[in-house]
């Protein structure tokens, strides 16, 4: 039966999804997977899909989790709508995610795993691999777990031991499937497992049998080949969000000469921003594990006060309980930046999964008139250049900044080029000089409206700000109501003036037309692959994706007013359309909203722009 | 601010004028507050740091106007989160003094969590926490502090609550330094207060402040002429604990328990009196100690428990220098080109 194929097809892009049971490695699957695909100089991005539980009880539909990872040879922005090639470790994995999966999709399966038992828990009547409900599509039934056990019999592991490798069986065959090689992945494992040569060793016996399997199975008849992508000269790598959030404030940290100091609690999915950053002592970062999310932004703004360029991360819940804080920070005018790596809610909601609903508790979400900047990330790689950015504008406009972030951002990656520190914007935060004879607490700078840092220690600066209403440039307490209105007042517009530092928004497409889609954070690679391919088929259609949200870009309504229709997607309620009505009454907004906790789809939202385009 | 910054060894002489603001101080005549400012004023000239060097935080609460008062970096926090945000101050620049001003329910209360845990992670931090026993900024609610069946503004019927003793509260959450003092003994405070300034680690001192309005002689058996010698065992490292106004009362240990003894009855000798030893890794005596209360016992006045542990700040400060001289990566541009990349 043994019989080599030479049939190879060449592929623009592929979408490969891994689902099993949350204890069966699939994170670290799709992840050595997309490491391939940057090996072979694709472009990819990834989605994570997994359930909130640690181990949710083996083989339920509860317990599955999954990895998507999108790549190909022209610029990929998202992480594929349907899966062209479906791994699923056993039956609840495969019941959940097929209609993840297009209908003609390749279908890898652990055949072992289709007993009765596992049937049942998944909900099956019968075995789907034997009923024929699988027609149409390209399946193919791998004993994975039998031969995974076989391909290690010689190392003297035992049988439960050797099972946990079954991944690396699945992830053999999906090499084999696309022509890469095995290198990278296993430098990985002797990489990961260095002090311990058995394991190396049984990793790459699993890895390796998996590929031979997939070499000599007469289901696979043919393979693919995804040719190296268009990219720019440079360095690359790949990053999750989270992990390029934590280095972008290194980056600010470095640029703008402030130590790091980083105040937080743990929190899904905004941990691994704290976990990344107390790895980085290096450059004298203090990463602060507090006893709350209270404690988490006090201790920051504390080391704002001290000096440093200040950070707090968090998710929904977190930033709900920082408002108190917040609004310390806008009254004392201090830099500090809060990250909310948003996901779904309310309350708990469901942790794991995305979406884009603290827009109103980042904007509104405090007591008083409580403005502060708000941004979001528009992309995994991005969110390095939104928390320099965030960085950035906190320290020299003396003010919190909001920064949403989400779930699929967080966890989510793609292929980054590699910036040089050198070549990120200058940031110059407002240090007074020792015994500047000019200083008073509240003195501001007359472009920024932003007040100035006297950092204690300094000589000549010793002054006292709080949360008490301030006097104009002295910052004394004052409860005078003309004082006030002046204060409140002074606070707004330095928030507005920022307008002035930020860019302007850009379109894609013509800046006129039929349809303005316009959208902001997360969805950018969606909205951009959609947008594109549709004016790629001659359709009047342009997008507006915001990073901006508070001030908005001063060129918004001059965007706006160009075209016939404007759609605001977002994945919530309407919460940047009810925010755009509020600021620019004047136009009249359709909507379009996905509140799943799952991003939006190519498909749907062409579907959607279609439907308006022909009305 | 390097860690490695070498501080200027000259100080000029301060005086208490250097730490006196411009502020008007809005306390209430008569309230406690006034002496404990002004122990402080008169401590912080004393101990050789420069005057820029001072941060004085605090949380919500009559006390925590307090950094308005000096002439220090101050910062006025929000209710209950003095604690945090003395917590980075610290944590941002070990070279700076840090005290953090607050009440019972401010500390204890709403801010009992930070509380804990700062006292748990001992950063090099003092806590002076003015303990009137009732809320008096929202005007005379009770506290954590407030004694059980106490009858206030919330419990007219009196309060149902068991109060914190926060020297046990300290103590219970690993703490390094508990002291307590009054605010009618100005000497003692200042004494206490040089005590915790010098104490490495996070300072406790809990000063029995009267609220002339909402709590007026909440202290009173502690704190009158008549009462007092009876009422109060000032604590001295590894001197005999007695008190009365003729030095002829002691504390005794019987059994399990400490106990008050008259020196010359029942053939007790000084020699029996406990010896405090403030020193002792061992909380079991200090636990005792911090839980004495009048009429049964005199109240502890002094330094209860100063051991030495190492601070937080000097944990992080070690292993930041431990990375910085073993790690490969010298900037954020080798870090962002380090691990699995690739070239285009």
């Amino acid at each position: 039966m043994t019989h080599k194929k030479n049939h190879v097809v060449e592929i623009d892009d592929v979408v490969v999804r891994f689902a099993g049971d949350s204890g069966d490695g699939i994170q670290l699957t799709g992840s050595l997977f997309s490491d391939s695909a940057a090996y072979a100089g694709n472009d990819f991005a990834t989605f994570p899909d997994y359930p909130s539980e640690i181990r949710a009880p083996q083989g339920t539909i509860a317990g599955v989790s999954g990895f998507q990872v999108h790549f190909g040879h022209n610029n990929i922005h998202t992480s594929g709508d349907l899966a062209d090639v479906l791994v699923a470790m056993n039956p609840a994995s495969l019941r959940a995610s097929l209609k993840w999966a297009e209908k003609d999709a390749i279908l890898i399966v652990d055949s072992d795993a289709f007993i009765e038992k596992g049937i049942i828990k998944a909900g099956y009547d019968k075995n789907p691999l034997e009923d024929n409900s699988l027609v149409g599509y390209n399946l193919i039934k791998a004993p994975i777990s039998r031969l995974t056990k076989e391909a290690v019999k010689d190392l003297g592991v035992e049988h439960k031991a050797a099972l946990r490798c079954k991944n690396m069986f699945a992830l053999g065959i999906v090499l084999y499937l696309f022509n890469r090689k095995l290198d990278s992945t296993n430098a990985f494992f002797e990489e990961k497992f260095k002090s311990n040569p058995l394991i190396v060793d049984v990793n790459k016996k699993v890895l390796k049998a998996g590929f031979i399997f997939a070499e000599n199975v007469e289901a696979i008849n043919s393979t693919f080949r995804v040719q190296p992508a268009k990219l720019k000269k440079g360095k690359y790598r790949n990053i999750t969000g989270n992990i390029a959030t934590a280095w972008g404030f290194l980056a600010a940290s470095e640029r703008s000469g402030r130590k790091l100091f980083l105040g937080s609690y743990p929190i899904t999915p905004a941990s691994e921003i704290l976990q990344e950053l107390t790895k980085h002592k290096q450059f004298s970062v203090k990463a602060f594990q507090a006893e709350d999310e209270i404690a988490g932004i006090c201790s920051s703004l504390g080391a704002s006060f001290a000096g440093s360029l200040a950070v707090t991360s968090t998710s929904g819940p977190g930033l709900s309980l920082k408002s108190e804080a917040i609004g310390l920070a806008v009254m004392t005018e201090l830099p500090i930046v809060i990250v909310d790596v948003q996901r779904s809610g309310p309350s708990t909601g469901i942790p794991t999964k995305s979406e884009q609903t603290d827009l109103f508790q980042a904007l509104f979400g405090r007591n008083g008139e409580c403005p502060t900047i708000v941004l979001s990330a528009i992309s995994s790689s991005d969110c390095f250049y939104s928390a320099y950015e965030a960085s950035k504008l906190a320290l020299e406009h003396m003010t919190p900044v909001i920064l949403l972030s989400d779930g699929a951002l967080a966890n989510g990656s793609e292929v980054f080029k590699i910036p040089k520190v050198v070549d990120l914007p200058v940031i110059n935060p407002p240090v007074v000089e020792p015994n500047d004879p000019d200083f008073k607490p509240y003195r501001r700078d007359e472009n920024k409206l932003s007040r100035y840092w006297a950092i204690p220690g300094t000589e000549g600066l010793r002054h006292r700000i709080g949360g008490l209403e301030k006097e104009n440039i002295t910052g004394n307490v004052s409860s005078d109501p003309l004082n006030h209105q002046l204060m409140v007042k002074l606070r707004d517009d330095k928030i507005k003036r920022v307008a002035n530092y930020i860019p302007e928004q850009e379109i894609i497409g013509n800046d006129s037309g039929e349809l303005l889609v316009v959208s902001w954070g997360s969805t950018y690679g969606v909205m951009l692959t959609a947008v594109e391919r549709m004016q790629e088929k001659g359709k009047d259609i342009s997008l507006a994706h915001f990073k901006y949200i508070n001030p908005l870009p001063k060129n918004t309504k001059e965007i706006f007013s160009k075209f016939k229709k404007i759609i605001v997607c977002e994945l919530n309620n309407g919460q940047f359309v009810f925010y755009l009505k509020m600021n620019l009454p004047e136009f009249k907004y359709e909507q379009y909203n996905k509140i799943q906790g799952l991003p939006f789809m190519v498909s749907e939202l062409k579907e959607k722009f279609s439907s308006l385009l022909n009305e | 601010m390097e860690e490695s910054q070498i501080k200027v060894p000259v100080i000029p002489e301060l005086t208490k004028e250097d730490f006196v603001s411009d502020q008007m101080v809005k306390w209430c005549p008569g309230c406690g507050d006034h002496a404990i400012l002004s122990s402080v004023e008169k401590v912080f000239p004393k101990l050789g740091i420069r005057k820029e060097d001072f941060v004085v935080v605090s949380g919500i609460g009559c006390s925590s106007r307090f950094p308005y008062y000096m002439n220090t970096y101050g910062i006025h926090g929000i209710h209950g989160r003095a604690a945090a945000i003395a917590t980075g101050v610290k944590i941002a620049n070990p070279e700076l003094s840090v005290w953090m001003i607050t009440g019972d329910g401010d500390c204890l209360a709403i801010g009992g969590n930070h509380f804990i845990h700062v006292v748990r992670r001992n950063l090099d931090i003092n806590i002076i926490l003015f303990n009137n026993k009732i809320y008096g900024l929202t005007k005379g609610q009770y506290s954590p502090t407030t004694p059980k069946n106490a009858i206030t503004k919330t419990s007219p019927q009196g309060t149902f609550e068991v109060p914190f003793n926060p020297g046990e509260l300290v103590i219970g959450a690993q703490g390094t330094f508990f002291a307590r003092a009054t605010d009618s003994d100005p000497k003692m405070m200042v004494d206490v207060l040089f005590e915790a300034a010098k104490h490495k680690g996070t300072s406790v001192i809990e000063i029995l402040q009267n609220c002339v309005i909402f709590s007026n002689k909440v202290h009173e058996l502690i704190t009158s002429k008549e009462t007092k010698e009876d009422n109060q065992l000032h604590l001295k490292n590894g001197k005999p604990m007695l008190f009365g106004e003729e030095k002829d009362k002691g504390i005794i240990l019987r059994g399990t328990k400490l106990e008050v003894a008259k020196l010359g009855e029942n053939r007790v000798t000084e020699k029996q009196v406990l010896i405090h030893n403030q020193s002792d890794p061992d909380p079991g005596i200090h636990n005792m100690l911090a839980r004495m209360t009048p009429p049964e016992f005199p109240i502890a006045l002094g330094v209860i428990r100063a051991i030495e542990q190492e601070t937080y700040e000097e944990a992080m400060t070690d292993s930041i220098v431990v990375a910085k001289n073993t790690s490969p990566l010298k900037s954020v541009d080798d870090l962002l080109i380090s691990g699995n990349i690739w070239e285009i």
